[in-house]
């Protein structure tokens, strides 16, 4: 394999790995904190011990966003030096203001949440895990602003064959990365919301701790149902906006080859087997529904994967436009298959709650259990659908992939690095995973094990 | 063309203060890991030494990831160039950052010896392989390395570690050894505080003159001497000077020369780079200088407005940290024989020590 091959095999294992932790931390990060208000207000110990035992599950997923974080800050100047070169003058500013602005607070209030049980008053110790949440939701927008930039580029100018930044603000108010900030926030929401949900059914199926437990899930339910449909709906406007900027992107996503009025909605497609068929073999549809999702009318038009590289080829050059269709195609079934189920489960979750009757009902239970892997499923699938749904393009219309390699790298380099981080993240995941589910499956300390720990430190070490 | 501009100078200052900051407070977080498997005996000692960084170690790291973005934000072709070029080395140093960052939180979640063990020897060589290779990759940078006209580095992992580079790397390792020493001695108390102190006493003395070598072989490449330089050279060894002086009595003077010490020591070394973000060993007119590195003039202003707002507001917070957990930890406060009457003692020393009875456990808060 060349070295672009492997460096984008490369950055898509670790990005997509450290995708893994990032929702979850985003979101139980600001299930913690809730919890922890509802201690502050209502003296409660089941609170406290939930806040105790969510934030234990916080840090865990916290521990390993941040180790493989420090990856992703390193591996464009690694891997994609000439696309460093090319897109630094922009990309690099949010990057910065994501590290002074977030990180530090993240990292440093998190130390004082976790040390500070005990030492820092009710109320400031309160404050500490509020900025912890706010921050990682701040990282998560900075970082999507850069990640937008490449989408949808705004607030640029070409100078000497790099492009130069003229608008900060441009940046970071991209149409593109509002959208993306909203959509990935609820998935985060959903994704902390779920585990929760997940862990304490686990629990309550075994009648254990139904105080926390119960308390947890009534807690969350609502956010959840509310964050399943909001994600549908914000995910929509999402697809509608690319498709006015990334018509390709989506053409692919729904299997349009040729540009026409009136197209149905394909629910299940067969094509040859290249990376852009150019036509379908079988395809199940509903008709008109795709026209109408877009634009509102049944019988508007769609443009076509085959017109749009023939566009582009005039506009752009000789080459491939098209991304490889059955990627596009299925990575973003899968994100709206789970979004759907997710957001029904929400809904039914909530329900059941305001009807009181979450610990009779075991079939809910036991659905919740399983039902915790699908947004991990659906933001993998999110991502990949986002990132190879843009190929050729690294910088979407500026800069193809394949110029954004760094060209001093071997491809001996890459597969030592592509090698080691993919072991390495290997063996965490066992061991996260195994140390995840021993404290997810012990379930909140009673007093007199947190005492036998000392109180103000068993959290910590 | 000039070489530089007023902002790119700036920027180059900024980013040197970052990696000064980086390896002031980090260079402890290592030392402290290289230390705590030599200075802990047993569990309730290790768990004090971890406890003495615990809060902070993160906050610290982060230092290095601001660099790095601002280095990726101010001068693209210096991020590009240095990256890709120290691309072996640089995995290896974020490779034993992923393992000790994980053994840190891994270390108390299991119960066994051999888990502890195993992550215990994570944070040793997590910590000290990055206190190597930093200094090896910054003497690198100072002495230049193979890179041709496209500011593409052409040497390879092995053209890195050369005599002075490794001996750059022996100084940075020594010098965060003695530093995380006596911070331990600083913080701890008990028997944990006397190993540390006879530890440190040694460590220094090792440091100041490992250092003193290597800073003199740097300024001895230079032609014309840089005065600046080399006055932060001196600087720098007199920091290490006054460590092994204070070592023994006075732990916080001490800390404050190794401190004092690891800033000269990274300005003389940046004194030496300016104005280039990196030296070319082909050829002098290879060198990338900071005009060729920068980023536009626009966005050196964005970031200068960032940098300007926040910057004060992360040291006031973290200061803040270090303030609320200046209270020194012994082995005793993490001892397994515990009875509720010592639970209330010592709950009794904390409320004294701190703002007030705060949430530490259940019992007070629920409670009528
Ligand atoms: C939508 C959110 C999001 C996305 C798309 C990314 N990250 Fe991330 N990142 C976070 C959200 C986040 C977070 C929630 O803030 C983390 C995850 C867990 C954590 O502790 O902080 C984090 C941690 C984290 C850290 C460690 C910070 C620390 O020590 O506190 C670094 C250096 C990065 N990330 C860098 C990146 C880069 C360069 C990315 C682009 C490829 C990236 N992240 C994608
Ligand atoms: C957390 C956020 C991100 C995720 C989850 C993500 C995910 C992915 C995925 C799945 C791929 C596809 C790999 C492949 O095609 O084989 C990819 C490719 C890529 N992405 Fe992203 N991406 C993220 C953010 C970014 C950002 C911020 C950049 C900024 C430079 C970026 C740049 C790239 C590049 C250069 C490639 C390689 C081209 C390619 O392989 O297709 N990505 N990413
Ligand atoms: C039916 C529901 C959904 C729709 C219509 C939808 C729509 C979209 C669209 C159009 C994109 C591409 C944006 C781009 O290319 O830049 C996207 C990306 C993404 N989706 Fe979804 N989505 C849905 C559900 C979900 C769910 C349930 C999750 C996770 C829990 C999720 C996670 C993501 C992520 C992480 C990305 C990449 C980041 C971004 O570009 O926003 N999506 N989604």
């Amino acid at each position: 394999m060349t070295s672009l091959e492997l460096a984008r095999w490369q950055f898509g294992i670790v990005t997509l790995y450290h995708f893994i932790f990032v929702p979850l931390t985003i979101g139980l990060a600001f299930f913690t904190a809730w919890a922890q208000t509802k201690w502050y207000r209502t003296d409660q110990e089941k609170w406290l011990r939930a806040t105790r035992f969510w934030g234990k599950l916080m840090l865990i997923s916290f521990a390993l966003g941040v180790a493989t974080g420090i990856v992703q800050e390193f591996q464009f100047g690694m891997n994609w030096s000439d696309y460093s070169r090319f897109v630094g003058d922009i990309f690099g500013a949010p990057l910065a203001m994501e590290g002074l602005a977030a990180f530090f607070v993240e990292s440093t209030f998190l130390g004082l949440w976790l040390f500070g049980w005990g030492r820092l008053s009710k109320k400031i110790h309160l404050t500490t895990i509020w900025l912890v949440s706010f921050s990682t939701a701040l990282s998560a927008y900075f970082i999507l602003a850069a990640n937008s930039w490449m989408q949808h580029p705004v607030g640029y100018e070409m100078v000497d064959g790099k492009a130069e930044l003229t608008s900060i603000w441009a940046v970071m108010t991209n149409s593109t990365a509002l959208y993306a900030f909203a959509h990935t926030i609820l998935a985060a929401l959903l994704t902390g919301g779920m585990v929760i949900v997940a862990i304490s059914a686990w629990h309550l199926l075994r009648s254990n701790e139904t105080g926390v437990f119960g308390s947890s899930m009534k807690m969350v339910l609502p956010v959840l149902a509310l964050s399943g449909v909001l994600t549908l709906v914000v995910g929509h406007f999402n697809g509608v906006l690319m498709t006015e900027q990334q018509p390709m992107k989506m053409a692919a996503a729904d299997a349009v080859f040729e540009t026409e009025d009136g197209v149905g909605l394909s629910l299940f497609a067969t094509g040859d087997m290249k990376s852009n068929p150019e036509g379908v073999n079988r395809n199940i549809q509903v008709p008109n529904l795709l026209s109408f999702i877009m634009t509102g009318k049944p019988q508007s038009e769609v443009e076509g994967v085959n017109n749009l590289n023939e566009e582009y080829q005039q506009k752009y050059g000789p080459g491939e436009y098209a991304p490889i269709v059955a990627v596009a195609y299925w990575s973003w079934r899968v994100m709206l298959g789970c979004g759907f189920l997710l957001a029904i489960f929400g809904v039914i979750g909530w329900y059941l709650a305001r009807k009181d009757r979450l610990e009779q009902s075991t079939r809910f239970l036991k659905v919740a259990v399983p039902t915790a892997f699908l947004p991990f499923v659906a933001s993998a699938a999110g991502w990949i659908f986002a990132e190879m749904g843009r190929q050729p393009w690294v910088v979407f219309g500026l800069l193809k992939t394949e110029f954004g390699v760094s060209p001093n790298v071997s491809s001996t380099e890459v597969w030592i690095s592509l090698i080691g981080l993919t072991l390495l993240y290997g063996v965490l995941a066992v061991i996260a995973g195994k140390v995840f589910f021993r404290v997810a499956g012990q379930g909140p300390k009673t007093e007199d094990q947190e005492d036998a720990e000392q109180p103000h430190l068993g959290m910590a070490y | 063309m000039d070489e530089y501009t007023t902002l790119q100078v700036i920027w180059f200052i900024l980013i040197s203060v970052l990696w000064i900051g980086y390896f002031v407070l980090e260079g402890f977080d290592f030392g402290v890991g290289i230390l705590m498997k030599l200075i802990g005996r047993n569990e309730p000692e290790k768990r004090a030494i971890l406890h003495s960084i615990g809060p902070v170690w993160d906050g610290n790291e982060v230092w290095l990831l601001v660099a790095g973005g601002a280095t990726f934000a101010a001068f693209p072709e210096w991020y590009a160039t240095l990256f890709s070029g120290f691309y072996i080395a640089l995995l290896v140093i974020l490779v034993a950052l992923i393992v000790r960052n994980v053994a840190f939180e891994f270390w108390g979640k299991g119960s066994t010896e051999a888990w502890r063990n195993r992550w215990e020897w994570g944070i040793a060589i997590g910590s000290l392989v990055p206190a190597l290779l930093w200094g090896v990759a910054w003497a690198n940078i100072i002495a230049g390395v193979p890179i041709d006209a496209e500011a593409e580095y052409t040497g390879t992992f092995f053209t890195l570690l050369n005599p002075y580079a490794l001996l750059g790397g022996l100084a940075t390792l020594s010098i965060f050894f003695a530093h995380g020493a006596l911070f331990l001695e600083l913080r701890t108390e008990g028997e944990i505080r006397e190993r540390a102190r006879s530890v440190a006493v040694r460590a220094t003395i090792a440091a100041a003159a490992i250092s003193a070598v290597f800073l003199a072989w740097t300024l001895a490449e230079q032609s014309p001497l840089d005065v600046g330089s080399a006055i932060c050279a001196v600087l720098a060894v007199i920091g290490l000077l006054a460590a092994i002086f204070y070592a023994r009595q006075s732990p916080g003077r001490a800390f404050g020369g190794t401190c004092a010490a690891i800033a000269f020591f990274f300005i003389a070394l940046f004194i030496d780079l300016f104005p280039n973000t990196m030296v070319s060993s082909t050829s002098p007119d290879f060198d990338m200088t900071l005009n060729f590195s920068s980023s536009s003039d626009y966005t050196l202003t964005v970031m200068t407005v960032v940098a300007v707002l926040l910057v004060p507001v992360v040291l006031l917070y973290q200061g803040w940290t270090y303030w609320v957990f200046r209270r020194r930890l012994s082995a005793e406060d993490f001892g397994d024989v515990r009875t509720p009457l010592d639970l209330l003692d010592q709950r009794k020393k904390e409320v004294g020590d701190g703002p007030g009875p705060g949430p530490g456990t259940g019992r007070e808060s629920s409670g009528p």
